[in-house]
């Protein structure tokens, strides 16, 4: 049955061939915008729906976590196994329980579905335009890290901001080859289902943090 | 003429109940006001519809060899790739592979197709658990109601009818009317769903042919979690969802989104790939593509109506169309209401079963100003009306074609043919319809159930004009 459904449907298709109308690409192209400008928009869109953005040294970003994870009452931190869960667990923050993904998922579920207050992860890159966040999880960085915790914040390098995403795809030769999940984050998670009223922190992460590293 | 009753039924229903209408009135103003603030410069706004509807053509154009591509990229991935031509078939197929995994529970995302096949009703009959997880889907799955607009589903409830949902099915959680409390409910109880479900199941808003992806386009992240937390993910779409390239997708997904809900981008946008790779440690060991036709292959035949199989489902056409701001979505008894209901649905279902659905647009022409894509709704609309009451059907033409026939409406307009076509006979018609003002035929429905006929004047224009000394040049 399945393979004559495609058979099916690829023949009828060929049989109602047709030449449809390609009017000319002529979109407009953004003037480049200096490494100011794309942090400025990076940070502007991100503020407007609800995420933050901290600019600091490249060096800093574990103070900053020292100084603000106990302000906001977030004690049990999930990290990867990757370098930045590694300098993390060389680090001392106080009251904060630092927690590794380093075991396949089917085994501690119920734990990441309840228990973790806030993962901290790395990122691919950025688009400045629409403020977003580009990861490729991988087997250090699991997926589930920036969705299922209610907290997700994220290290940038602030010389990876591209300004579009056409950019990044043409920069980075995306065509040849992707790995098992691109996701592009703009944003901690909402809904407007009801009432068209924007409600944050629906499924995944209702805070979304990003420490853009200078 | 069955169909047509059943219609006017259900919007005589829509247009008596004013909590609905308000509802739809509040929402879709504040949609389009927040399209409209996304495309503050409109030369740029149709350079990019140009640009968008290029690249859909593109991909219609040489569809059949994309999705030969797309099929092999994705195998190579890993990914299984399986076709149906209908509904049963797309719906037995899915059942098929949570058999063969001893699948018992799923959740969903957001699919319009699978609405279209009706695949929980379908998997729920053979015992397997479905779970929608959009809040808006989730709160009509408890509610038992199909959604009333392609993007936000329950949009024609308000939040105290949303409340007594959540306390009938949820009475474990605290009673609420915030909109934030509900929500954070909704995350309570889908969370465990989530932890615990053997499948999960999507839409797919583009296939991209060239690497072999599946893209998802969302907010909240429950597509996401669908398609991670599960061990297997089958996503099911339709064949015109393939487009050709990577680069294809920057314009297609900025046009949908600020067209879609006026936002720039969504807060999602995952792309798919492969399965779970040695080593990783989330994601579903098994992922499936299940490429549904539905009618789609045949909208082919026709090089006017082809265009109708461009759309990318952001439902601008509905929240700009003054007919379904004021009866919602459900009058139109179809799975997609609003304009692009009006014009998909009769092809895909015949229009002997819903073509009384074109009579619900008033030719304004807003839909096919705001199309990402370009399609021409109005102009393909009037030709499906067309379709309906021609007298020779093509049998290449739609399905239903000139069923809706009428053979007394057939007739008066002949019968207005031969007397407009013969001068002598107008001027007899001119001086009997004057002088016999009074006698007006009976009818009693149509244009006439609210309003009086109106009654001819006493004499004709250019009687009137030759009594001032006009003469007939």
């Amino acid at each position: 049955m399945m393979n004559s459904a495609r058979e099916n449907i690829l023949k009828r298709l060929r049989f109602n061939q047709v030449k449809l109308e390609q009017p000319a690409r002529n979109a407009t192209r953004l003037e480049a915008w200096s490494r100011e400008q794309r942090i400025a928009r990076f940070s502007e869109c991100l503020t407007a729906v609800h995420g933050e953005v901290h600019t600091l040294p490249a060096d800093q970003w574990i103070n900053w976590l020292a100084e603000e994870l106990p302000k906001r009452g977030l004690q049990l931190l999930l990290t990867g196994s990757g370098e930045i869960g590694k300098q993390l667990l060389a680090s001392k923050i106080e009251n904060t329980l630092i927690h590794q993904y380093d075991q396949p998922i089917e085994s501690w579920k119920p734990e990441l579905f309840s228990q973790i207050d806030v993962a901290i992860t790395g990122s691919h890159c950025g688009i400045a335009e629409t403020g977003t966040l580009v990861l490729m999880p991988d087997k250090d960085e699991p997926r589930l890290m920036s969705l299922v915790p209610p907290a997700h914040i994220v290290l940038l390098d602030a010389t990876k901001l591209y300004q579009t995403f056409a950019e990044v795809i043409e920069a980075e030769q995306w065509a040849k080859g992707l790995p098992t999940n691109v996701l592009l984050i703009s944003g901690p998670s909402k809904t407007a289902d009801i009432e068209q009223t924007l409600a944050y922190g629906i499924h995944g992460p209702k805070q979304l943090i990003i420490l853009l590293l200078v | 003429m069955n169909q047509y009753r059943a219609f006017y039924q259900r919007i005589d229903k829509a247009l008596h109940n004013n909590q609905l209408r308000r509802n739809f009135r509040s929402a879709m103003d504040g949609i389009r006001q927040r399209r409209l603030a996304q495309f503050p410069n409109d030369q740029q706004l149709q350079a990019l519809r140009n640009q968008a509807k290029a690249i859909r053509n593109r991909s219609l154009t040489n569809q059949a060899d994309l999705l030969e591509k797309l099929e092999s990229k994705l195998i190579e991935n890993g990914i299984q790739v399986h076709w149906a031509e209908t509904p049963l078939q797309a719906n037995a197929l899915i059942h098929e592979i949570l058999k063969a995994e001893g699948a018992t529970s799923v959740v969903k995302g957001k699919s319009m197709v699978s609405e279209e096949t009706e695949l929980n009703h379908y998997l729920e009959k053979q015992g397997i658990e479905v779970i929608e997880s959009d809040l808006g889907e989730y709160i009509l799955q408890m509610a038992k109601e199909p959604p009333s607009h392609i993007i936000v589903p329950a949009i024609h409830k308000n939040r105290f009818e949303v409340a007594e949902l959540f306390q009938k099915f949820h009475p474990e959680q605290p009673y609420s009317e915030d909109i934030d409390e509900l929500t954070s409910c909704a995350r309570q109880v889908l969370r465990k769903k989530f932890a615990d479900a053997d499948a999960g199941i999507s839409g797919v808003n583009f296939a991209v042919a060239e690497t072999g992806t599946l893209c998802l386009v969302e907010n909240e992240g429950n597509g996401r979690l669908s398609t991670t937390a599960p061990r297997i993910h089958i996503a099911i779409t339709g064949i015109e969802k393939v487009v050709e390239k990577l680069s294809d997708l920057p314009p297609l997904l900025e046009i949908l989104t600020k067209s879609a809900t006026g936002q720039p981008i969504t807060t999602y946008f995952t792309m798919i790939s492969r399965p779970r790779q040695p080593g990783e440690k989330d994601g579903p060991e098994q992922v499936h593509l299940v490429l549904l036709d539905n009618g789609r292959s045949l909208i082919r035949r026709n090089d006017e109506l082809i265009d109708t199989l461009r759309c990318i489902r952001c439902g601008a056409c509905m929240n700009h169309c003054p007919v379904y701001v004021h009866v919602g979505g459900h009058a139109y008894g179809t799975t997609y209401p609003g304009p692009i209901g009006i014009l998909l649905e009769p092809q895909r279902l015949g229009i002997d079963k819903v073509g009384s659905l074109t009579s619900a647009c008033t030719m304004c022409g807003a839909c096919g100003d705001v199309c990402p894509v370009r399609i021409p709704l109005p102009k393909l609309i009037n030709r499906l009306r067309a379709d309906a009451v021609i007298a020779k059907p093509d049998k290449n033409g739609v399905p239903g074609t000139g069923t809706l026939r009428n053979r007394r409406e057939a007739m008066i307009w002949k019968l207005w043919q031969q007397i407009y076509a013969r001068p002598w006979l107008y001027c007899a018609f001119k001086y009997l319809a004057t002088r016999l003002r009074r006698i007006k035929p009976p009818l009693s429905n149509g244009w006439t159930r609210y309003r009086p006929i109106p009654t001819p004047a006493c004499r004709s224009l250019s009687e009137l004009a030759r009594q001032q000394g006009f003469d007939d040049e």
